[in-house]
C-alpha cells in the first residue's frame, strides 16, 4: 500500500483576494484610562499597586483597522508588544480580536522612544510587513514619537493621525469609504487625516508607517470564540539582544508631578454676576 | 485576578473584560433611564444573542457556544455591575431560569421550538412557578392542567413572573395530578397568544424596576400535550429543583458583582468627600467599616465560588449552594445599607446610584427561594 499524501485539507482551493496585505500593529500595555493615577511622593514613578492595565486605546484602534483591511484584502495582522511577561495579556487581547500572530519583545528595563522604535525596526525587518500601524501616542506618557522615529529609521513614508469623523459605527457610516485604504494595485495606501479645517487625504507608497487617531473606528469586542482561538495562536518571543538593539535610553524621566489641584467652582445666581466676575475677577472679558 | 484562583482561567478573565466593556458601553449609560421608564429595550435580547451571551452553556446544535457554566458565571457577575438590577434580571431570566429547564429536560422538538429561538434572542422566555397563594411552598401550587385529548386544560394564576409581560413563552409549573402532592407537578410550555392565557398587570416594584414583572392568568387555556416538558407527567418537582441550583448560584453571583461595584464607588466617595477638615477616609472608623465590608464581601465571594466549583464539577451541592445564596444576597443588602449610610444625605437622593443598589439588593434574600427557605434546606441537609 502506498499512502498518497493529501495536499490540502479543504476541498476547495482558497480564492485569491484582491491583494494580500501583511500588517504589523503595536499593542502597548498601559494603565487603564479609567484608573486614578497617583504620583509617588518622591516623584520617581506613579503608584502601581492596584492599577489595572489595558491595551493602549490607540493601538486597539490600530488592531481594528488592521483587521478590517485584512478582511477586505486577505493577509494577516501581526501584533507586537515590548515589555515583561505581563504584556502577553495585551497580545492575547489583540489575538482574541482576530489578529493571527504575535511577537513579544521581552524587555523589562527602562526604554525611551528611540529604543522602542529601534526594536520595532528590527521586528519590521524580520517580518517585512506592507504596513505598520501604531497608535499616534500611548495614553501613559503621551509622547507621540515612536511612529515618526520608526518611519525615519526604516526610511519609509509615514501618515500620522489617520482619522475620519464619519467612520463611526452606524450602518450608514460603515458603508462609507474608510480612512485607511490600500490601493487596488497593492502598492500604495490612502490615509485620511484630520487637519484644522477639514480633512486631508494622503497617498503613501507601501511599505509605510501609519499612526491612528481616536476617531478612526470603534474597535470590536473580543468575542468568546475569538478568546478561545487566541489560546492556541502563537506568540514568538524575542529580546533586544536577539534583535541586536542597544536600548540604553538617551532620554531619562527626571521627575513626575501631579497637576495642581483644581479649586472648586462656584455657582452664580444670574448672568449679570457672571459677567461681572468674568470682567473684574477673571479679567477675561 | 487572584480572587478566582483555581476557578477561573485566563480565558474566563479575558471574557470578563469583554463583558465588562459591553456593560460599560452599552448598559451603564442607559441604566438610570431604563429604571425610570421601568423597561429596557427588547433589542437587548437580540444584542446579547449576537454577542453569544444567551447560549454560553448550551450546545452548538441550538445555537449556543458550549463554553460552559463558568463563562455564564462571569457574565452574571459582571451584569451585577451594570447599575440596574432589572436589566440583569430580565436578561438573566432568559438564560438562567427560562431556558435552563428546556435545555436540561426538554424533548428535542421542544428545544428546537423554544430553546434555539431563545438563544437567538428571537423569543423571550419566562419561568412561572410562584402563585398568589403559593411561593415558597412549591408543592402547594394550585394551577391545574387537566388532560383532555391531545391538550391540557390549564386553570389558575401566577404572579411576580419576571419577563412576564413580554414573554413569548412561559415554562409553567402546573398540577397535572392535584392529589399527588409534589409528585403531581409538571412543567408545561405555554406560548403567548394561546387562547385563555392573559397577562394581568405589570407590577410596580421597590427595585429591579427595569425588568417586567407580571401576573399571568389561565382560564381554560388549551395547551398541546407536545408542550409537556420532557414528555412525562409528574416530573415537575425534580425539574424545578434541578434548575434551582443554577438560579440560586446566579443570584449569588449577581450579588458579588453588585458588591464589587458598590465597594469601588464607596472607596472613591470616602476619598473625595471631606468633613471636619479631612477626607472621610481619614477617619479610622470609616476605614475600618470599609475594611469590614471588604472582608464580608470576600467571605461571600469565596463561599459562592466554593459552591460554584462543586456545581461545575458535577456535584449536586444543595447545601453549599443554599449557603452561598443566603450569605451573598444578605451580605449585599448589608453592604448596600452601609454604603448608603456613608454617602450621608446624598445616599438618600435618587440621583446617586447607591439608592438603586440598596433597593435592588433587597430582592436577593427573597427571590429564587427566600433566606428562610435556604436555612431550612441547610438544616435538612444536616439531617435535622
Ligand atoms: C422581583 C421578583 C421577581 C420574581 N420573579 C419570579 C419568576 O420569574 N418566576 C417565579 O416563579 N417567581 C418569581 N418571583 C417569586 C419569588 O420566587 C417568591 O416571591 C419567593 O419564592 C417567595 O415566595 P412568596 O412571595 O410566596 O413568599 P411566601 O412563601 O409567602 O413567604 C413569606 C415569608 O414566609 C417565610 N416562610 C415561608 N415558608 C417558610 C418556612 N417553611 N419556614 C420559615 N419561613 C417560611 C418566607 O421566608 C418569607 O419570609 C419573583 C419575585 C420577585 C419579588
Ligand atoms: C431628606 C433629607 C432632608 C434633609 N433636610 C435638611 C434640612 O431641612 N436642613 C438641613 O440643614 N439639612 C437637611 N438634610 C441634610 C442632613 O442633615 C445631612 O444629610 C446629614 O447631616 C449628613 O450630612 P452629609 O449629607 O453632608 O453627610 P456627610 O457629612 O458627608 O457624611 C457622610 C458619612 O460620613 C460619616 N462621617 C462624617 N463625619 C464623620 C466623623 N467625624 N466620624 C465618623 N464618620 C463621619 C457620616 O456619618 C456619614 O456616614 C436633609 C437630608 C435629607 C436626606
Amino acid at each position: 500500500m502506498v499512502d498518497v499524501p493529501v495536499s490540502c485539507r479543504s476541498r476547495e482551493y482558497p480564492l485569491f483576494k484582491e491583494k494580500d496585505v501583511k500588517i504589523l500593529v503595536t499593542a502597548k500595555r498601559v494603565e487603564d484610562p479609567e484608573s486614578k493615577i497617583k504620583v509617588k511622593p518622591d516623584g520617581s514613578d506613579i503608584v502601581r499597586e492596584g492599577l489595572k492595565y489595558k491595551i493602549n486605546p490607540f493601538d486597539e484602534i490600530g488592531v481594528e483597522e488592521g483587521l478590517r483591511l485584512v478582511a477586505k484584502h486577505g493577509g494577516e495582522v501581526v501584533v507586537v508588544s515590548i515589555g515583561g511577561k505581563e504584556v502577553q495579556e495585551q497580545l492575547r487581547h489583540a489575538l482574541a480580536m482576530g489578529a493571527q500572530r504575535a511577537v513579544w519583545v521581552n524587555h523589562t528595563g527602562a526604554l525611551d522612544q528611540m529604543g522602542v522604535a529601534g526594536l520595532l525596526q528590527k521586528v519590521v525587518e524580520k517580518e517585512k510587513p506592507d504596513l505598520v500601524v501604531l497608535g499616534k501616542q500611548s495614553i501613559d506618557d503621551d509622547q507621540n514619537q515612536v511612529g515618526q522615529y520608526l518611519a525615519e529609521y526604516l526610511g519609509w513614508g509615514q501618515a500620522t493621525f489617520a482619522s475620519k469623523v464619519e467612520s463611526l459605527e452606524s450602518e450608514q457610516e460603515k458603508s462609507k469609504t474608510p480612512a485607511l485604504q490600500v490601493g487596488a494595485d497593492g502598492k500604495t495606501v490612502q490615509v485620511v487625516r484630520e487637519v484644522d479645517n477639514g480633512l486631508a487625504t494622503l497617498e503613501c507608497q507601501l511599505p509605510a508607517v501609519v499612526t491612528t487617531d481616536l476617531r478612526l473606528n470603534l474597535p470590536r469586542y473580543a468575542s468568546l470564540p475569538g478568546i478561545m482561538k487566541a489560546k492556541s495562536k502563537p506568540i514568538e518571543e524575542l529580546t533586544p539582544e536577539k534583535l541586536g538593539v542597544d536600548v540604553t535610553p538617551k532620554v531619562q524621566v527626571v521627575k513626575l508631578a501631579s497637576p495642581p489641584e483644581r479649586k472648586a467652582g462656584i455657582k452664580v445666581p444670574d448672568v449679570a454676576t457672571l459677567v461681572d466676575k468674568l470682567r473684574n475677577e477673571a479679567k477675561v472679558v | 485576578m487572584l480572587h478566582g484562583y483555581g476557578l477561573y482561567e485566563e480565558e474566563h478573565e479575558a471574557f470578563r473584560r469583554t463583558v465588562r466593556a459591553v456593560v460599560e458601553k452599552e448598559l451603564k449609560p442607559s441604566a438610570s433611564q431604563w429604571e425610570e421608564q421601568e423597561e429596557f429595550p427588547r433589542e437587548l435580547f437580540t444584542r446579547f444573542a449576537e454577542l453569544g451571551f444567551l447560549g454560553l452553556k448550551y450546545p452548538e446544535a441550538y445555537g449556543g457556544t458550549e463554553a460552559g457554566e463558568l463563562y455564564e458565571a462571569v457574565l452574571l457577575e459582571e451584569l451585577g455591575r451594570c447599575g440596574s438590577g432589572g436589566v440583569a434580571a430580565g436578561l438573566g431570566a432568559q438564560f438562567t431560569i427560562a431556558t435552563g429547564p428546556l435545555h436540561k429536560y426538554g424533548t428535542e422538538e421542544q428545544k428546537q421550538r423554544f430553546l434555539a429561538p431563545a438563544i437567538r434572542g428571537e423569543k423571550v422566555g419566562a419561568l412561572g412557578i410562584t402563585e398568589p397563594d403559593a411561593g415558597s411552598d412549591v408543592a402547594g401550587l394550585r394551577t391545574t392542567a387537566r388532560r383532555e385529548g391531545d391538550c391540557y386544560i390549564v386553570n389558575g394564576s401566577k404572579t411576580y413572573i419576571t419577563n412576564g409581560v413580554r414573554a413569548d413563552f412561559v415554562v409553567l409549573a402546573v398540577k397535572t395530578n392535584p392529589e399527588a402532592g409534589r409528585k403531581g407537578l409538571s412543567l408545561l410550555v405555554v406560548e403567548k397568544g394561546t387562547p385563555g392565557f392573559s397577562v394581568g398587570r405589570k407590577l410596580k416594584k421597590l427595585g429591579w424596576r427595569a425588568s417586567d414583572t407580571a401576573e399571568l392568568f389561565f382560564e381554560d387555556c388549551r395547551v398541546p400535550v407536545a408542550n409537556l416538558l420532557g414528555g412525562v407527567e409528574g416530573q415537575g418537582f425534580p425539574q424545578i429543583m434541578g434548575n434551582f441550583q443554577w438560579e440560586r448560584l446566579s443570584l449569588a453571583l449577581g450579588a458579588l458583582g453588585s458588591m464589587e461595584e458598590m465597594l469601588e464607588v464607596i472607596l472613591a466617595h470616602v476619598r473625595e468627600r471631606r468633613a471636619f477638615g479631612q477626607a472621610l477616609s481619614g477617619f479610622q472608623v470609616v476605614r475600618h467599616r470599609i475594611a469590614d465590608m471588604a472582608t464580608a464581601f470576600e467571605a461571600a465571594r469565596q463561599l459562592t465560588y466554593h459552591a460554584l466549583r462543586l456545581h461545575v464539577g458535577g456535584e449536586y451541592a444543595i447545601a453549599q449552594t443554599s449557603m452561598a445564596k443566603k450569605v451573598a444576597t444578605e451580605t449585599c443588602c448589608r453592604i448596600a445599607d452601609e454604603c448608603l449610610q456613608l454617602h450621608g444625605g446624598a445616599g438618600y437622593m435618587m440621583e446617586y446610584d447607591i439608592q438603586r443598589h440598596w433597593r435592588d439588593a433587597r430582592l436577593g434574600p427573597i427571590g429564587g427561594g427566600t433566606s428562610e427557605i435556604m436555612t431550612e434546606i441547610i438544616a435538612k441537609q444536616l439531617g435535622l
